[in-house]
């Protein structure tokens, strides 16, 4: 009866760099009694604490709203299986990520929901041996809906502006933006793995006046997990979504339709692109930002063929 | 430059009465006017100690008689409010504010002796809204501009001030566009709010909220009034609270209401005479709004005592608020499964 109590909402693991999924045998019964404090004890007492801290407000949020104890305890522990067991996702290239500092990571959007950021930001926080959180930079429409918006804010995420991205990489965080935006994640299954046009470069001028590396970073598998092959266009416009998307299951089977399909993913962390060596001014010069941001594309749309050569199944790799 | 004679706006409010105080008991100072259109409590008035209460009406003329006959060298503008002070209400408020602030600029504009303005405003300016960044530095402006209430008051009194500031370019002027206040001993909207046995919140919506203690509130106008400071300077304490969360401290219940029955609820508080909360403030529970105090403790050189956490710390146990559950029984709660869970080990 204890046992079952100790549904682990919270997972001591998740920092463990695993580089192969293994099944460990779940031990959930009680330990035997010579032992000290039994591990699930253990867990029984964060659960406690957390709890407790969550009564009385006894946690601390940072300006942009981000929680990181609601973060670490609530909020990324179920994004384990999905990580783990469904897409089995496969980092590359993580040393790419400097253990400190500010740093711009740069990604392609797809699959119609954006797991893709959520599986990224749990690669950072559970495969980089500094466990960084990624502080995620979201599209307006994502705070100005009721509970998403909160919730974003509280897991890091905070809106894609200038003034926030340079706050964010100044305090040195780990930030991360998908510039092509709705136009990358909502776009037909036709169109998979065709980088589109890359927002304007606020996020190169963000990088350049800030002076952090920028990471271009690209993602294999998400493309898959809701193919879209329609856009009820009359239906989005009605609710106010940036598409309406039919997928083979979606809105055929109902909510079984919401389930992804579990494509295998790769996220490669390339070569981190410099923009200190550029003087002060440099983000005034819209040709060098203009350059800059076709360097970061082409890279990601380089990186991506090439994992895509090497990909022989879409569900097993 | 020292101030020698200082006049005061608003001093049968918290802020103004003991600001007036303060400025009493500087001996550097010759002479304090408190002005106000109401005598300020008994207990306020025995603090103001020797400083003057002038009851005048700053929308009134009269003003400047006062402040010219007076050689005031120093006046201190903390009279723009976001409480209505009675049923009457908003549009007094807005009159006060607004033609208030107007007439006394106008009569500071004709004395030649005032050498020094300090204007409390509100970082309210910025408005609230998903399209803004999350933190609020002094250039930038507000989304969608305040269409009513307090802020669109506070917008309106910048405005003259900066007006004010280039016909008059002698005057040293000092805007501090403050968050919102609390403590134990101030009473705004916000800490009946917080008082509320059930606090409403908006649904699905979680605000930041910066707060400031009254007393560093107090400090910053006697460092900006002492000192020459000129500039438009943000002032709040270090930190946010996310408004679930200061209503946990507070130990109150929060009631999410959906945001299509708040103006319904709304309504609803105000006439039972327990929140007035303006739509601006609706808008201000629902999106929050943080500011950057770089300017502050860089350049006017003040640092608040009190983070936002310790401010509301300090007003919730200043105020005696019993939490709805008590931390002694969720502590012993904790225990007792803990022991027991070893028991079964």
């Amino acid at each position: 009866m204890a046992g079952a109590r100790v549904i682990p909402l919270h997972a001591p693991e998740l920092g463990r760099p695993k580089p192969e999924v293994v099944a460990e045998p779940a031990e959930a019964g009680p330990a035997p009694s010579e032992q000290a404090p039994a591990d699930w004890e253990q867990r029984l007492a964060d659960l406690l604490a957390f709890a407790r801290r969550r009564l009385r407000g006894d946690y601390e949020v940072d300006e942009f709203g981000f929680d990181p104890d609601l973060t670490d305890h609530l909020l990324m522990p179920p994004l384990k299986p999905l990580y783990e067991k469904w897409f089995r996702v496969e980092t590359i290239g993580m040393h790419n990520v400097p253990a400190e500092g500010g740093a711009l990571l740069v990604a392609n959007h797809s699959g119609t929901l954006p797991l893709d950021a959520t599986m990224t930001a749990y690669a950072v926080r559970a495969d980089h041996p500094a466990r960084r959180h990624l502080r995620m930079l979201g599209a307006d429409l994502v705070f100005k809906t009721p509970v998403l918006g909160a919730l974003a804010r509280k897991s890091g995420q905070t809106l894609a502006c200038n003034p926030d991205a340079e706050r964010l990489l100044r305090s040195g965080q780990l930030v991360g933006v998908w510039p092509e935006g709705f136009k990358g994640i909502g776009k037909p299954f036709k169109d998979r793995y065709k980088l589109q046009r890359f927002g304007r470069g606020g996020f190169v001028s963000a990088a350049l006046n800030t002076g952090v590396p920028i990471i271009p970073c690209s993602i294999v598998g998400a493309e898959e997990i809701y193919p879209m092959i329609g856009d009820l266009k009359a239906l989005a416009r009605l609710f106010g979504f940036p598409y309406f998307p039919v997928t083979p299951f979606f809105p055929l089977l109902g909510p079984l339709g919401a389930i992804p399909l579990p494509s295998k993913w790769y996220i490669e962390f390339g070569e981190p692109i410099r923009t200190d060596v550029y003087d002060e001014h440099a983000a005034d010069d819209p040709m060098l930002v203009f350059n800059l941001t076709d360097q970061v594309r082409e890279t990601i749309q380089q990186t991506l063929y090439r994992l895509l050569t090497q990909r022989r199944n879409v569900f097993l790799g | 430059m020292a101030p020698k004679v200082v006049l005061v706006t608003g001093c049968s409010r918290f802020l103004g009465g003991h600001l007036a105080a303060r400025f009493a008991a500087n001996p550097d100072i010759d002479r304090v006017l408190g002005v106000d259109t109401e005598p300020p409590s008994r207990d306020l008035l025995r603090r103001m100690g020797r400083a003057e209460f002038v009851r005048a009406d700053i929308r009134n003329p009269l003003i400047a008689k006062v402040i010219a006959t007076a050689h005031v060298d120093t006046v201190v503008h903390a009279s723009v409010t976001a409480n209505p002070a009675g049923p009457t209400g908003r549009t007094a408020m807005k009159e006060m504010n607004v033609i208030g602030t107007m007439q006394l600029l106008a009569a500071c504009q004709k004395s030649p002796h005032v050498r020094k303005l300090v204007v409390k405003s509100t970082s309210a300016v910025y408005g609230s809204s998903s399209r803004d960044p999350a933190v609020f530095t002094e250039e930038m402006g507000p989304k969608d501009l305040p269409s009513s209430g307090y802020a669109k008051d506070a917008v309106e009194v910048e405005g003259y001030v900066r007006g004010f500031a280039r016909r008059r370019p002698d005057v040293a002027v000092t805007a501090l566009r403050f968050t919102n206040f609390i403590g134990p001993r101030i009473d705004t909207v916000l800490t009946r709010y917080f008082a509320l046995p059930v606090v409403p919140t908006i649904m699905g919506y979680d605000a930041r909220v910066q707060l400031l203690h009254s007393e560093d509130a107090l400090a910053v106008l006697e460092r900006a009034t002492l000192h020459d400071l000129p500039g438009v300077f943000n002032v709040g304490g270090d930190g946010v609270l996310l408004l679930s969360q200061a209503i946990r401290r507070a130990g109150k219940l929060p009631l999410p209401v959906p945001s299509a029955a708040v103006p319904t609820v709304g309504r609803l508080f105000r006439s039972a005479r327990l929140v007035d909360f303006s739509p601006d403030q609706m808008r201000f529970l629902n999106w929050g709004r943080v500011v950057d105090t770089g300017l502050l403790k860089r350049e006017f050189g003040f640092t608040p005592r009190w983070t936002t956490q310790q401010a509301f710390d300090d007003y919730v146990s200043g105020r005696a608020m019993r939490p709805l559950i008590d931390p002694d029984l969720v502590a012993s709660v904790e225990r007792g499964v803990l022991g027991a869970a070893a028991r079964f080990r």
